[in-house]
């Protein structure tokens, strides 16, 4: 490990990824001490980890590890009141925060607390092992590979799940892992780390995917890193063509004005609530009034909220290559395109803003 | 030692006992209503077996398992103890009581150093293998959330370790009723007294030798039991 130094502000998911035996495990390890740092220092919230008694520090930082690490022999209630119990909370208290937990991770607790590991699925598993990381409300929380046992169905799921809980409990996390759509998916920032501790480059996703530092980067984050950043954006995100929408039985000079004023060359018929119908054929523009004249169903229909890369996948699917966006209530609200995709793809990602006042700064 | 002068003590150590009785006595044959008519013979030779038993096990149990919690911290210590107590194992149970005797004098004293000195090996080993099969990220995971090493062993290791020192008890437990029955050659009694004290009657070798044998089915089932209520999760696991 040598001159690492990173900056994790509160409440992000900081993900340190890279080729095994990069020392991103390690790196993890010296937040809570697991191991010694030898130089430099490593702050949390402002203050040295070398101040503090080691089990102290770590009862104050959640954990949660690859294979889970839960103890086999208590049952789910007692494996998440181990921290707890360190700490002398009485009995009630345990119980009540075990309950409310398990509800946190969406288990139920009368039917789980009483369980002993064995009796779980790897995914009910990996959810009481965040809950016991999250015992005691800590401020960090430090993941090695948590989901890395378990199957890519049920790992999919359970990032959603785990995106949806950070948005609740807003905790500064540590994450680790070897699998960069993983960081992507999970990370607010992301560190890539090189062989021997070094850090190759820490960027949010988007900057990662857009501009990677070297070669290293480049070849790690994969050949496919455009369509990996369409996997990070939704079509509310990016600026929608305009298209020309055309009720039945409006004059056809209205028509073609807006038509001209467009940015896609064909008419979208729509309903009276501005409901997109379909595609006019050329025909229906001829004579005086607008008819019903079809010359391809209005699809695929892409929603605001669609993840760019299936939108994309939709659209390619398609026969046109336009795609009507809704909203929620199924209103017209632009139009995707594949050059909308692809101009969307050359403009640089937005700066986050930074605001840390919990740093890990880590180097050796 | 030769086989002679072997004979001589334990002829000098066991009074040979006469009896009067019908054919099937006469005969040495397996006669249930003789067993039912003496039975009382053996009741207190059979108390004095379970105390021997029960006695050396604790004792061993205690010292094997100080010990491996020892060798737990200091792995260097492992292969030096084993040395130890394999070779108090290896050590020919009659030439311990034998050999033990001038030293410590005829009686309980004797025997229980001696078959102290067989539970050692199996339950140290028994022990250690336990705490090391924890698994690593059982540690980890431990470790990680603050636990102390004295609270990480008695929290996560030694109960994850039960099934393991159990199954050394149970082994140390039936091998010293076992060897108790050769405690008499240090003049402390048990059912092993009342097998040689008349060692070709059928009759009195089955009563004697089955309460032996009873015994270690008794105390391991007892011990069997006990691992079930310790661990709840092996069992719910398996459902």
């Amino acid at each position: 490990m040598e001159r690492l130094s990173l900056e994790v502000p509160a409440g992000e998911i900081c993900v340190l990824v890279g080729p095994s035996g990069c020392g991103k495990t390690t790196a993890m390890r010296m937040v809570n001490r697991m191991i010694d740092i030898t130089e430099g220092d490593i702050l949390v919230d402002g203050k040295s980890v070398k101040d503090r008694n080691a089990a102290e520090l770590r009862r104050d930082i959640g954990y949660a590890i690859q294979q889970i690490g839960l103890f086999p022999h208590l049952t789910v209630a007692g494996n998440i009141a181990t921290v707890p119990r360190l700490l002398g909370w009485d009995k009630k208290r345990i119980a009540e925060r075990v309950d409310e937990l398990l509800e946190l991770v969406s288990l139920d607790p009368a039917d789980t607390r009483d369980r002993y590991p064995g009796q779980l699925s790897g995914g009910q598993r990996q959810r009481v092992g965040v809950a016991r990381a999250l015992a005691v409300d800590p401020p960090l929380m430090l993941m090695d590979e948590p989901f890395g046992a378990i199957d890519p169905i049920n790992r999919e799921r359970l990032q959603n799940e785990f995106l949806r809980l950070q948005r609740e409990i807003r905790k500064t996390i540590v994450f680790v892992t070897h699998d960069i759509d993983e960081a992507i998916k999970i990370g607010d920032r992301i560190a890539v780390m090189k062989v021997g501790g070094k850090l190759a480059q820490y960027a949010t996703p988007a900057e990662l995917l857009m501009y990677p530092a070297d070669r290293f980067v480049e070849d790690f984050v994969g050949a496919d890193r455009a369509l990996k950043r369409l996997a990070l954006q939704r079509v509310r995100d990016i600026d929608l063509w305009k298209a020309a929408t055309v009720r039945a039985g409006e004059p056809v000079a209205e028509a073609r004005a807006k038509l001209d004023d467009a940015d896609v060359p064909i008419a979208l018929l729509v309903d009276d609530n501005n409901r997109p119908k379909g595609w006019l054929s050329e025909r229906a523009l001829q004579g005086e009034r607008v008819r019903e004249e079809l010359r391809s169903p209005a699809e695929p229909v892409v929603e605001l909220d669609d993840v760019l890369r299936d939108a994309l996948s939709d659209l390619l699917e398609s026969e046109t290559h336009y795609g009507p966006v809704v909203d929620a209530n199924g209103c017209l609200a632009g139009v995707l395109s594949i050059e909308v995709i692809g101009q969307n793809l050359h403009t640089p990602p937005e700066e986050v803003p930074h605001g840390a006042d919990a740093a890990v700064i880590g180097e050796e | 030692m030769n086989a002679a002068l072997l004979h001589d003590l334990v002829l000098a150590q066991v009074e040979i006992r006469s009896r009067s009785g019908e054919g099937c006595v006469q005969e040495n044959g397996f006669c249930p209503s003789w067993i039912a008519d003496n039975f009382d013979r053996y009741v207190s030779p059979f108390w004095q077996h379970v105390y021997l038993t029960l006695v050396s096990v604790a004792i061993g149990f205690t010292i094997a398992f100080l010990l491996a919690l020892v060798a737990h911290r200091r792995r260097w210590l492992t292969g030096p103890i084993v040395g130890v107590t394999g070779v108090l194992y290896t050590v020919p149970s009659i030439a311990a009581f034998l050999l033990l005797l001038p030293l410590t004098g005829r009686g309980n004293n004797t025997a229980i150093i001696a078959l102290v000195s067989y539970t050692l090996l199996i339950i140290f080993r028994n022990v250690t293998t336990g705490l090391r099969n924890v698994p690593e990220e059982m540690r980890d995971a431990g470790r990680g959330m603050g636990l102390t090493e004295r609270q990480l062993l008695w929290r996560v290791e030694l109960p994850l370790a039960v099934p393991e020192i159990l199954a050394g008890l149970r082994i140390a437990v039936t091998t010293t009723v076992g060897l108790a029955t050769l405690a008499f050659f240090a003049g402390a009694g048990g059912l092993g007294q009342e097998i040689y004290a008349d060692i070709s009657f059928k009759s009195n070798v089955v009563a004697a030798g089955g309460l032996a044998v009873l015994l270690a089915a008794v105390l391991d089932l007892f011990i069997l039991g006990t691992q079930r209520l310790l661990t709840p999760w092996r069992r719910a696991a398996r459902a």
